[in-house]
């Protein structure tokens, strides 16, 4: 299942050669073109069609940390590469390097921590990476600075129709997207593979300024807060309830022929569908949404619970329904159903 | 100018709705521009052709809101904000939608008003459950300040003076604007408010030689104001910084010794924090020399927003003066060095 | 746009005393951001006589051109360092003439309690930071940092003469004549990042000695502190294969982890992280060692606060380096440096130009 090998792969912000590697593999066959830029984002293009030129986007990389220094002991010290909460980090199994060397994220033990400070959230400056080893010296021979770490997960089934996992965001919409690339669609599609959207939407900018789409449409993976304790207003998207539209966000807001072109899409196909029910946070949408002279730009997304920590859930259902969405759309935008045109006036 | 500040104030356009305002501005304009149109950020562009400098004057037309994020079983809408709005401002205003609907914000039951934030609050428009509610207002429905302008004196106070106020001096200087080689760009910019998104795709469009921005800025001369010398009614601003923008030095000169040669009044101002269109403008492609004219306007994104008349009717002079004056982009940015 | 540079013969590189000189001329020179044009000039006279052309663009970032031996096609690297330096800029004018300000760029208020300033008015005026005396205030009041609104510059003139001279937008910076300290250390305000400067000079310098095939645009970028605005529209007009910024980056000193700074006079620092094309960074590395240059690693985990953030996304994405001198004191009047790190930088990035060919650049979007 390319999900579960995506979600397995390792690819934080910046170091996203293996998931390009599995895509290479898995897509290859199916496109007229492949090529990566001086970023690494990873493109695929096929089709000529008349209608519009699409893009479609998904992000590779996945939050992390990274090596910034060595104890005398052996013992890694590390930054976060993107925004983890640091309270999910103590205690998880990571890898590092290119030779992802195993590792432990430690912490002092709670015995030896007074009682004033086990109320407190354990910092990213109170965590280290253990990989084992004695020495400083030890630890260089396996590791070097700027190496980066994932944390490491195995994505196993469970539930009604669940997967838990780690990645999920945003290997659930390259999985999607990577689908759907290999079906036909009477269109000029390129699907990119963006690199580092966790640490400022870095890549999916420069992507749109090189392809110059004119409709671009971002799967991601958003937060679903549909859980005890937290009430009905503030559960953003409900797990299960379909692909998450996005109405507007922190970088991004919807126009209207899109959200119409999504809905009345899901509507005519039966698909249950939900609005993102929160405002903030930026995706690669907004930055793809300002590049050249701007570029009409949709976002849906897969709801995953305890998203940004490496034991999230999503569910099977969202992801099918999710795909069967941009399809639809897809096929719409082929058949003319998108009015890309805006309105200009002659008055002398 | 009071009849046409008082339509567009009261006019609905929150950030990335700004269609209602766009078509009122397009009626101003269409028999003094040779072309109209607009694209899909949002902005509409009025257009007088011409020969000589290529300038670009934005005036965003989009103004704060709130959108609906969740309707609740009992017909009440949680929302959140479109733009800088402050929780203690919304706190009993009343709100409408695009489709005319009305409501009104109460307040979840708080011991300390201190503690209030967005997601305290919530819209009320009346209906006896959800059922009722959605039938008006549906999840990403975006609602403004409903608020009639008034008169005080020489002064106006209304809703989305942030910015109507600087469309209003774009549209009366493009009205005036009889005789130039220039060729204007007047773009009426969507969703600045959320971040000079429309002048930025609308300035990448238009790559022009000079660009201007027509916006609000804040006034230092209410009791416990911020450090600022500006006041309201002593003329129209011209911008030195803010925190989106360092003026060109060289435009900001030009619009000095022109007020100062024709005699219009004006103050100097520099923003301490807030942003406007030429934040984004001026680092567009190979970057564009900019300036903004600002309005002085007092309460600024609240509903009650106060700008002088006679400070907009200076602001159109001066921007009318400029834009009419031949340019020689040559003459103006000779390489420093050379 | 590009002006042909009257280039006179020279036979001589640029000494460790040229070096000293020239730093005490760039950053006596005033340049806060958004006007840096004085300083533009200063860094140009002494530019001029390295590189073939020059111009400048419409923002005022100043790009110097040196051909490279390429037939056609030649690779473009791009080398970026700011001129722009943090400062004060009068807000108001208060009653009795006392100067309101606000920073431009990040300025920490408590630095500048006490310091003479020279403000750049309608006259160059001189004036010292004043705030409430401590006889005034209670021990409450006096165990907290001054804040921005709490100062104000004082000129010594009535208000009515000050009116006249310093409106609000008149820029000051701090008075400080550079400083030098034991051995190759100096002392100076704008070190960040007229150290930059000089790394880019040197850099033009070795390379009269060296062959290169690429073509080098050598740009001293403006509004940096402000945002990192000056280098996103200069490589957006340039158009390089590859962009390397040269920046400070923060020393060792007590109280801050080892693995967060990097050591004063131990060669530049080379960044890597997602900021950093991975085959630039090594290739950095590589040449150190080949050349015996002295350097240190520092990992950033995101973006850079320095031009590399706006170089790399830039266009369709451009391979980005970043190489930093280790400063102490950042964005003070103090800020402290050893002039080795700067020469040994300025060999570093003139080797790594001298070894990009055709086969390295066409690597660069190959993952």
């Amino acid at each position: 299942m390319l999900l579960k090998r995506l979600t397995e792969a390792y690819g934080v912000s910046g170091d996203e050669g293996d998931i390009r590697d599995i895509l290479k593999e898995e897509l290859s066959g199916h496109a007229d073109e492949v090529y990566t830029d001086a970023l690494g984002n990873l493109f695929f293009r096929k089709g000529k069609g008349r209608g519009p030129k699409v893009m479609l986007a998904a992000h590779m990389d996945e939050i992390g940390l990274i090596v910034v220094g060595f104890e005398k002991s052996g013992l890694l010290r590390v930054h976060k590469v993107g925004g983890i909460d640091d309270r999910v980090l103590v205690s998880k199994p990571v890898v590092v390097g290119k030779n992802k060397v195993p590792g432990v994220i430690g912490a002092k033990a709670v015995h030896l921590q007074k009682p004033s400070e086990r109320k407190k959230a354990i910092k990213i400056e109170n965590l280290y990476i253990d990989l084992g080893v004695r020495s400083q010296d030890e630890a260089e021979k396996l590791v070097s600075l700027g190496d980066y770490v994932s944390l490491s997960a195995k994505t196993r089934e469970a539930g009604d129709n669940c997967l838990i996992g780690k990645a999920f965001d945003d290997r659930v919409g390259c999985a999607i997207l990577a689908e759907l690339f290999k079906e036909d669609f009477d269109l000029d599609i390129t699907a990119v593979f963006t690199v580092q959207e966790e640490v400022g939407l870095r890549g999916s900018g420069v992507a749109a300024y090189s392809i110059h789409p004119d409709v671009a449409i971002v799967v991601e993976s958003t937060s679903a807060s549909d859980v005890v304790g937290t009430k009905d207003a503030s559960h953003v998207t409900t797990l299960g309830g379909g692909p998450a539209i996005t109405l507007m966000d922190a970088s991004y807001i919807a126009p209207q022929v899109i959200i119409d072109l999504f809905v009345q899409t899901a509507e005519k196909l039966g698909i249950p569908h939900q609005f993102r029910r929160l405002t903030t946070s930026g995706t690669d949408a907004g930055k793809i949404a300002q590049t050249h002279a701007g570029i009409l730009t949709g976002l849906v997304s897969v709801p995953c619970r305890y998203i940004h920590s490496p034991a999230s859930i999503i569910n099977i259902n969202d992801v099918q329904n999710t795909s069967r969405l941009v399809k639809g759309v897809l096929n719409v935008i082929a058949e003319g159903g998108l009015t890309l045109e805006t309105t200009t006036e002659k008055i002398k | 100018m009071k009849q046409l500040l008082k339509k567009l104030s009261e006019a609905y356009g929150p950030s990335g709705r700004e269609e209602q305002v766009g078509r009122m501005i397009r009626d101003e304009l269409k028999d003094y521009v040779d072309e109209i149109y607009t694209d899909n950020t949002g902005n509409l562009y009025a257009v007088k052709k011409g020969t000589g400098a290529k300038i670009m004057v934005a005036a965003h037309m989009d103004e704060i809101g709130v959108i609906v994020t969740f309707v609740e079983e009992k017909g009440f809408l949680r929302f959140s904000n479109v733009g800088g709005v402050n929780p203690h401002i919304l706190l009993g205003q009343r709100m409408v939608f695009a489709n005319g609907t009305i409501g009104t914000i109460g307040m979840e039951k708080l011991d300390d008003i201190k503690k209030l934030t967005l997601e305290k609050l919530y819209i009320d428009i009346g209906a006896k459950d959800r059922e009722e509610a959605v039938a008006k207002v549906k999840v990403g429905d975006i609602a403004t300040y409903n608020r009639d302008v008034v008169e005080a004196g020489n002064r106006i106070i209304g809703k989305a003076m942030d910015n109507r106020a600087g469309c209003a001096v774009l549209i009366k200087a493009m009205q005036e604007l009889t005789k130039t080689d220039n060729e204007i760009y007047a773009v009426f910019t969507a969703q600045e408010e959320v971040g000079l998104r429309g002048s930025r795709t609308a300035s990448y469009r238009l790559n022009p030689d000079l660009g201007f921005a027509v916006d609000v800025t804040l006034v230092g001369d209410t009791p416990e104001a911020p450090t600022m010398d500006v006041s309201l009614g002593k003329g129209p601003t011209v911008k030195v910084k803010d925190a989106s923008v360092i003026c060109h030095p060289k435009v900001k000169e030009m619009l000095e010794s022109l007020a100062e040669k024709e005699n219009i009044p004006y103050q100097l101002e520099v923003l301490i924090a807030g942003g406007t269109d030429a934040g984004a403008i001026h680092l567009s492609r190979e970057g564009i020399p900019s300036g903004v004219i600002s309005i002085p306007c007092r309460y600024v994104h609240t509903p009650g927003e106060m700008v002088d008349l006679d400070d907009m009717a200076n602001a159109v002079r001066l921007l009318t003066l400029f834009l009419s004056q031949p340019l020689n982009m040559q003459e103006i940015f000779p390489c420093y060095l050379s | 746009m590009w002006n042909k540079v009257q280039v006179s013969p020279k036979n001589w590189g640029l000494s460790d005393l040229d070096i000293k000189r020239f730093l005490k001329d760039i950053c006596e020179a005033p340049g806060v951001s958004g006007y840096e044009h004085h300083v533009a000039k200063v860094i140009k006279a002494a530019f001029c006589q390295f590189c073939d052309e020059v111009r400048q663009d419409r923002l005022g970032n100043v790009v110097f051109y040196k051909k490279g031996t390429g037939e056609s096609n030649r690779p473009r690297i791009l080398l970026a360092a700011h001129m722009d330096e943090i400062g004060l800029m009068v807000t108001k004018v208060e009653e009795g003439g006392f100067l309101r300000f606000t920073a431009v760029g990040g300025i920490d208020p408590r630095t500048i309690v006490g310091q003479e300033v020279i403000l750049y008015g309608k006259e160059t005026l001189a004036g010292v930071i004043g705030a409430k005396p401590p006889h005034l205030t209670d021990d409450e009041e006096r165990g907290k940092g001054h804040k921005i609104e709490d100062l104000h510059i004082d000129v010594g003139l009535p208000e009515d003469q000050v009116r006249k001279l310093a409106a609000p937008g008149t820029l000051a910076v701090i008075r400080r004549e550079l400083i030098e300290l034991a051995g190759n250390s100096i002392a100076a305000k704008a070190l960040d990042d007229r150290a930059g400067i000089a790394v880019l000079l040197t850099c033009l310098d070795e390379l009269e000695r060296l062959q290169h095939s690429a073509d080098v645009y050598a740009v001293a970028t403006v509004q940096e502190e402000v945002g990192v605005r000056g280098a996103a529209v200069a490589t957006y007009g340039v158009v390089p294969d590859i962009g390397i910024a040269v920046d400070v980056t923060h020393g060792e000193m007590p109280g801050v982890p080892e693995h967060d700074v990097s050591y004063i006079g131990k060669g530049p620092a080379l960044t890597l992280g997602p900021n950093i094309h991975p085959k630039v960074g090594k290739e950095l590395v590589r040449l150190a060692k080949e050349y015996r240059i002295p350097y240190q690693i520092e990992v950033t985990p995101g973006v850079t606060g320095t031009d590399a953030r706006a170089i790399q996304v830039t266009r369709g994405g451009i391979a980005t380096g970043l190489v930093s001198i280790p400063l102490r004191y950042m964005h003070t009047s103090v800020e402290l440096l050893d002039l080795d790190d700067i020469k040994q930088a300025g060999r570093l990035l003139a080797h790594f130009i001298a070894a990009v060919d055709h086969e390295f650049v066409e690597g660069l979007p190959c993952y």
